[in-house]
């Protein structure tokens, strides 16, 4: 139960809260953002707004964007879900990665308006209630993050790279297209290669790796293993 | 980001029209190359015209046996579908090489053969670009030029044409089509991008108001064979210094048939006819393989910082072909 407790700090509501108090609006946490707030925004709307509805995290939002607003600024700083970072804002570095009708994309590279119709899950979407997705829990188990800015973004993408494994997804290093790795046979290798996508600047990638082998169901090898034993087929 | 008004196209004509209309519109599919360019200003279109939701999501096999890729497929679609591993490999495996899951998630055909070069002087509107601005300068002609073009160039822009894609689709003969005012029209792949001559402006020979419907595979059935080999500053989520695309139709130890182009040398994917020219009816060894890098190479015109890459592209060819001729798989 020690994920619950976490999950709770991690939610960060003190931050948020200071946030949109200096915005003049009283609410604690981004699944409050009301419909009613909303609405009055819509209604001030400026020339060149278009209403845009978009589901995120199963919840439908409607609201008057320009159509130059990212899908990374609508979810930030108008849905007030922070947890998708800005890094590079230029598809650079992956940390405001979210998954929009179940693949991984980066938000900040698609224009909000865009998005109409799809299904979109942040960070924020990922545990259900108070229970971590296993992918959350996994990244403390196996201490998958240090400062915790790309963190958001690399959880993400390794629940859509659990999906794709599942499905039959080829990556670069594969070595047999027609037999792609099933996920308990899935390589160092080839979750570094389909994490690539991801970068962090703390280098906590052995934990992450270490993570995802162990929603993969295999076991992770310690820490310190791991940065000893570059795998050979990396330097193939 | 200018402000732009938004309009999601209704049809391909309606794009057409749209477009046709509206000379300072800009279509927009993955969006991962326009907005990119529209957070720097090197685009500030009036209209964005959202083809995203248009039918052009179809992979379907020809009447000649191949396969027409709708140009709104994403690259991982391409990349992942049975039939591109299968009879495609060389493709499947260039798309994979390229960018990242989340960009190939969104990236489509179209917009991949139509995405800008990475020229850092072309992005950086603090500088001068002929590309950007026609008439005011070339910085990259004598400024750090390590990524830029060893083939084709001009003195006017020695940027290259970044897309993976492209490179095997130049070896396989794929052919693009597209609609425009003019009705339909289908371009070799080969000639559908520019070199910049004079007109470093216009990367390819679409015409005003023309969008891409799809690109045609012809069948190449010893592409099985092919591989992709991409030379890169890091191992994974880096543009190519240098890649090849070699497939080698052996008979024997006969080279029966040959494909080969280079990607990362010069303004558009670059095919080697002359190298292949040669290869044909040699006999498949090191030997060969060398003097047939030595032909691709042979117009090389190095810049001050590049000159390393003729000398990777020719090791890059010998051993792309070297693989090829051992049945192709990982290089
Ligand atoms: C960080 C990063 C790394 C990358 N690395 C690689 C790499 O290693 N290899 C590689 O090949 N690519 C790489 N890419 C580029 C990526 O592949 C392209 O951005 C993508 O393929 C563009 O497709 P899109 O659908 O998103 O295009 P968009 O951004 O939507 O459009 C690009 C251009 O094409 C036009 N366009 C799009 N579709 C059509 C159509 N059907 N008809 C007419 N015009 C059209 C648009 O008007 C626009 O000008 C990288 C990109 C980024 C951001
Ligand atoms: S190489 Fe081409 S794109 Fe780069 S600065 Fe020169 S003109 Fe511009
Ligand atoms: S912020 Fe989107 S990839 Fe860096
Ligand atoms: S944990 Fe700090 S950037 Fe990844």
């Amino acid at each position: 139960m020690e994920h619950k407790k976490r999950a709770e700090i991690t939610s960060q509501p003190g931050f948020l809260g200071q946030a949109l108090t200096a915005a003049g609006t009283a609410i604690a946490a981004p699944s409050l953002l009301n419909q009613a707030t909303i609405a009055k925004e819509a209604s001030q709307s400026n020339p060149g707004e278009i209403n845009v509805k978009l589901t995120v995290n199963g919840e439908q939002q409607t609201l008057d964007l320009e159509p130059r607003v990212t899908l990374l600024d609508a979810l930030r700083d108008r849905l007030g879900l922070v947890g998708s970072k800005k890094g590079c804002d230029h598809g650079q570095c992956g940390a405001c990665t979210v998954l929009i009708d179940g693949e991984r994309v980066y938000s900040c590279l698609t224009l909000a308006v865009m998005q109409e119709d799809k299904a979109i899950v942040t960070i924020e979407g990922l545990a259900n209630g108070d229970t971590l997705h296993p992918v959350q829990a996994a990244f403390i188990d196996n201490d998958g993050f240090q400062c915790g800015y790309c963190t958001p973004g690399q959880i993400c993408a390794s629940v859509a790279l659990l999906d794709e494994v599942k499905r039959g997804c080829a990556s670069v290093v594969t070595p047999d297209l027609a037999s792609p790795p099933q996920l308990a046979e899935l390589s160092e290798a080839e979750i570094k290669e389909r994490l690539s996508g991801n970068l962090c600047r703390c280098s906590a990638y052995n934990g992450i790796v270490a993570a995802v082998q162990q929603v993969t169901g295999q076991k992770p090898p310690s820490p310190a293993a791991v940065m000893v034993n570059e795998p050979q087929e990396m330097l193939r | 980001m200018n402000n732009f008004t938004y309009a999601r196209a209704t049809s391909v004509k309606d794009a057409v029209e749209r477009a046709t209309n509206d000379q300072n519109a800009i279509l927009i599919a993955g969006g991962t190359n326009l907005v990119d360019r529209l957070k720097v200003f090197l685009d500030e279109p009036s209209q964005l015209i959202d083809i995203s939701r248009l039918e052009m999501k179809r992979i379907e096999r020809t009447s000649e046996g191949g396969l027409s890729l709708g140009a709104l497929v994403t690259n991982t679609a391409v990349a992942d579908h049975p039939d591109v591993r299968r009879d495609y490999p060389i493709l499947s495996r260039a798309i994979l090489s390229g960018a990242s899951q989340q960009i190939r998630n969104m990236a489509t055909v179209g917009g991949n053969l139509l995405q800008r070069t990475r020229c850092p002087y072309y992005y950086d509107t603090a500088f001068p670009c002929n590309k950007r601005q026609p008439g005011s300068g070339c910085p990259a002609a004598t400024g750090i030029n390590r990524m830029h073009a060893i083939l084709g160039a001009s003195d006017q822009c020695v940027a290259v044409q970044p897309s993976d894609m492209c490179v095997p689709l130049a070896a396989l003969d794929a052919v693009v089509v597209v609609e425009g005012p003019k009705g339909k029209r289908q371009i070799p792949l080969t000639d559908f991008h520019r070199l910049p001559g004079n007109t470093p402006q216009r990367d390819t020979n679409l015409e005003p108001g023309e969008l891409i419907t799809s690109v045609v595979l012809p069948p190449v059935p010893f592409a099985k064979s092919g591989v992709y080999l991409k030379l890169r500053d890091r191992t994974s989520y880096a543009f190519a210094l240098v890649s090849v695309a070699a497939a080698v139709d052996l008979a024997g130890e006969q080279i029966q048939n040959v494909r080969l182009a280079m990607g990362g040398v010069a303004h558009k994917p670059w095919r080697s006819k002359e190298a292949e020219k040669f290869l044909i009816g040699k006999s498949a060894n090191t030997a060969t393989f060398q003097q047939a890098a030595e032909i691709a190479l042979l117009e090389a015109k190095p810049l001050t910082h590049n000159s390393f890459k003729v000398d990777l592209a020719k090791r890059a060819i010998r051993r792309a072909l070297t693989v090829s001729a051992k049945g192709g798989g990982v290089v």
